[in-house]
């Protein structure tokens, strides 16, 4: 018997699985990064995410989808990371499992499960979590290495905490920044923060991994960054002592996270590159503007979670160059 | 070299498996019997001339074009017509067919069947497009499409290339590697030919950069041609789609729903131009053809020559026979080839190669929900949105999928190819290609 169907009769060596997997390898530098420096507790927080997230895949998926089971596939473990990158490391385990329910069963399985979903579902976690316990979520612990300047200044805020209550009190930039991380501090870790975003390096390094292996397009962190990067360097060149500078806006908080690892999730990122430039340039716009004039001291999981909104928008907006749309006569004829 | 030409938008690259490229050409003898269906052109089929009990010698006319877009057939064999019937050919569809059982090997006359290159030129344009008719050449590619209708380049436009696609951007397939290796200055010939057809004084073969020794050869013996270049091409899918061969060539873009010909261009296949040449200079209609026989499990992959009608059993015969694994049998490349139901299929004018593939390869692989990774969107040469597509052919949206142009869609599978989800995009492709292009054909009768 031969089998019949439709050309093409050969596949890529692409699957979803190896996608997946492919965003945990990328995750690996930060989550050694959190381990270095918050140790066991954030082992903790990591496993019971993780776990949290493909038990309540697995238990919707099997009495209220009844679907085929998707949780080997690799993307609820990949939220589970994510929800764990985007959580002090001391929060409370019951708080973990709840974001992990948020998360899988609110953000991505009532949208219909992998794929279906609009909002980026740690994030929807993160939000939720922000929202409804405000003192656990910014809670944060100290790195164990951190200086000893900040360590007596700042015990709880990140930097970018540290910056908006200063500046609300009247103290300036010049002020403030001696007390603050240097940049290497920031590169590498050093600083209070959600236990995956401290270091910037890390979270680099695995998004020139995503880049590497085409899981990621440079299109949204390019964008996010670039747009991030220009706005705060007007706002910075205008006063300094009011706004900080641009290399403190890209190495603090979930910046880098967000643009390297959440905010080019495929599912609630737009298709065409038009449309990723468009996207990554309204997170990088929003984010700043919430760091600067909104009430939380960071604004990267709320813009990148408005954006994921108008991403059917962007899709219906932005279309890819189509072949034939110019037909070339100009070049040609020579 | 410096930086090979190529298309824009789009393309992959997937395994070449070229497995016979260095296998040269080997002239199978004469079947007993050879099934030829009426129909071997994108078109109309032609209409039967022969009837059952009939004597007919090779080369002889048995099917004359029934309309402006078809094509003569004529007989591969000498012998008796058996029956006329109607046969499944590669396509899938019943097509009437005239079985011969052969008889000799006796040729009709006036056919020079020596070897001797002759390259004489003082044809007139109008003389060489009729003997391309007379000889019931098609697109030998695998699109099939009557060559003397591209080459009426039609009033108002002129031709200002001829486009030789030497590409072989299929894995596995190398019979037009062999022809531009073994009938080079056939070739060469041939092309003057279509030059002079088309009267356009530049022809540009485009050979893909994994076949080094063709593209020298024919660089080469491109010296001794007037207008004639070879131009090397980076090794992407699908380089030999008409519209993408022309854009890496000529930088220009056909536009949606157009013609070749609206940009300047005319593309042939070497295939077709070897016919060509043999088809002014010997008299010699369409009757055989090269075909590859290949696939992982195939003992000797082989590049074969045939005449129309043989089945392709014997061809697989001839190549070690079937082997015990082969899980799927696909009449052309494995990219845009189409599967087969049997072995007791005649090799048609459009059969460019025999790909067996094994037990493990054959069946696709399970789908999973689309992850939006836009892939498909990024792979697709065309620019359009697969993904966007195949939703709109699944939920009937068909008004949606022709705005999105759907009909721009040339079937090349580079989206299925790649998508993680293993989705079959394509097959929702074609069905919203054949509804919407009966939508549109409703649309015009109105």
């Amino acid at each position: 018997m031969l089998t019949v169907s439709g050309s093409p009769h050969i596949h890529g060596d692409e699957s979803t699985k190896k996608i997946m997997y492919g965003v945990v390898y990328a995750m690996i530098p930060a989550i050694l990064v959190s381990l270095y420096f918050f140790g066991l507790d954030a082992l903790r927080v990591l496993l019971l995410s993780v776990a949290a997230s493909l038990f309540f895949e697995w238990i919707i998926q099997k009495y209220l989808i009844k679907g085929s089971m998707t949780i080997t596939d690799g993307s609820a473990m990949v939220t589970g990371i994510l929800l764990a990158f985007n959580v002090p490391s001391n929060l409370p385990s019951w708080m973990v499992v709840v974001g992990a329910l948020v998360a899988i069963g609110m953000a991505k399985m009532s949208f219909g499960g992998l794929g279906k979903n609009v909002f980026n579902p740690a994030l929807v976690a993160r939000v939720f979590l922000l929202v409804s316990f405000p003192v656990q979520m910014t809670t944060w612990p100290i790195p164990k290495v951190l200086p000893s300047s900040i360590a007596d200044t700042i015990s709880g805020p990140t930097p970018l905490g540290f910056v908006k209550e200063g500046l609300r009190a009247g103290e300036t930039m010049s002020q403030l920044t001696p007390h603050l991380p240097t940049y290497m501090q920031e590169l590498l870790g050093q600083m209070g923060g959600s236990m995956g975003e401290i270091s910037a390096l890390a979270i680099i390094l695995g998004g020139i991994y995503l880049l590497w292996k085409k899981i990621i397009s440079w299109e949204i962190p390019v964008s996010i960054l670039v747009t991030v990067a220009a706005f705060s360097a007007i706002l910075w060149g205008i006063n300094p002592e009011q706004y900080a500078d641009p290399l403190f806006q890209l190495l603090s908080g979930g910046l880098m996270l967000g643009a390297f690892f959440m905010a080019t999730d495929m599912v609630t990122s737009p298709m065409t590159r038009g449309g990723q430039l468009l996207f990554g340039f309204g997170i990088g716009l929003i984010t700043i503007l919430i760091r600067v004039w909104g009430a939380y001291p960071e604004g990267v999981s709320f813009a990148i979670l408005l954006m994921n909104a108008v991403v059917p928008l962007i899709n219906r907006g932005f279309k890819p160059r189509r072949f034939g749309k110019k037909t070339g006569m100009a070049t040609a004829g020579k | 070299m410096g930086i090979l030409k190529t298309f824009v938008l789009g393309g992959v690259h997937p395994s070449e498996n070229k497995l016979s490229a260095d296998v040269p050409i080997q002239e199978l003898p004469v079947p007993e019997q050879v099934i030829v269906p009426f129909g071997q052109n994108l078109g109309a089929p032609s209409n039967p001339l022969v009837k059952r009990g009939d004597k007919v010698k090779a080369g002889q006319l048995i099917g004359e074009a029934s309309s402006f877009i078809s094509s003569n057939v004529h007989a591969p064999v000498s012998g008796t017509v058996l029956k006329i019937d109607n046969v499944v050919d590669s396509s899938g569809f019943r097509r009437p067919s005239a079985y011969i059982q052969v008889e000799g090997n006796e040729w009709d006359e006036g056919i020079d069947l020596s070897d001797e290159l002759i390259t004489k030129e003082d044809y007139t344009p109008e003389e060489i497009i009729e003997k391309v008719k007379k000889a019931g050449i098609v697109g030998m590619g695998g699109a099939t499409f009557p060559t003397h209708v591209k080459l009426m380049v039609p009033p108002g436009k002129t031709a200002e290339y001829l486009i030789i696609n030497g590409v072989e951007c299929e894995p596995y397939l190398t019979s037009d590697h062999r022809m531009m290796l073994e009938k080079g200055d056939e070739i060469m010939v041939g092309i003057r030919l279509l030059m002079k057809a088309l009267k356009v004084d530049k022809a540009l073969i485009g050979i893909e950069n994994n076949k080094p020794d063709a593209i020298r050869h024919l660089t080469e013996l491109a010296k001794k041609y007037e207008g004639i270049t070879v131009h090397a091409l980076k090794v992407k899918y699908p380089q030999g789609g008409e519209k993408q061969l022309i854009k890496a060539l000529t930088n220009r873009e056909v536009p949606s729903g157009k013609l070749p010909v609206e940009v300047g261009c005319v593309v042939q296949n070497v295939g077709t131009v070897f016919a060509v040449y043999e088809a002014v200079q010997k008299n010699k209609p369409l009757v055989e053809r090269v075909v590859t026989v290949t696939g992982k499990g195939v003992s000797k992959p082989s590049n074969f020559k045939v005449r129309i009608g043989t089945s392709i059993h014997q061809l697989i015969e001839a190549a070690g026979g079937i082997p015990e694994d082969t899980g799927k049998v696909i009449g052309g490349g494995p990219m845009m080839g189409k599967a087969l139901l049997n072995t007791d299929v005649p090799v048609v004018k459009g059969s460019s190669g025999i790909l067996l593939m094994q037990n493990h390869a054959a069946s696709r692989k399970e789908e999973s929900p689309c992850i939006r990774c836009s892939k498909c969107t990024n792979v697709c040469p065309m620019g359009l949105e697969p993904y966007l597509l195949s939703r709109l052919a699944r939920v009937k949206e068909f008004d949606k999928a022709e705005k999105e142009k759907v009909m721009d869609c040339i079937e090349c599978g580079s989206c299925q190819y790649t998508c993680p989800a293993s989705i079959p995009l394509l097959d929702y492709l074609r069905l919203g290609k054949t509804k919407v292009g009966e939508n549109i054909r409703n649309r015009n009768k109105k």
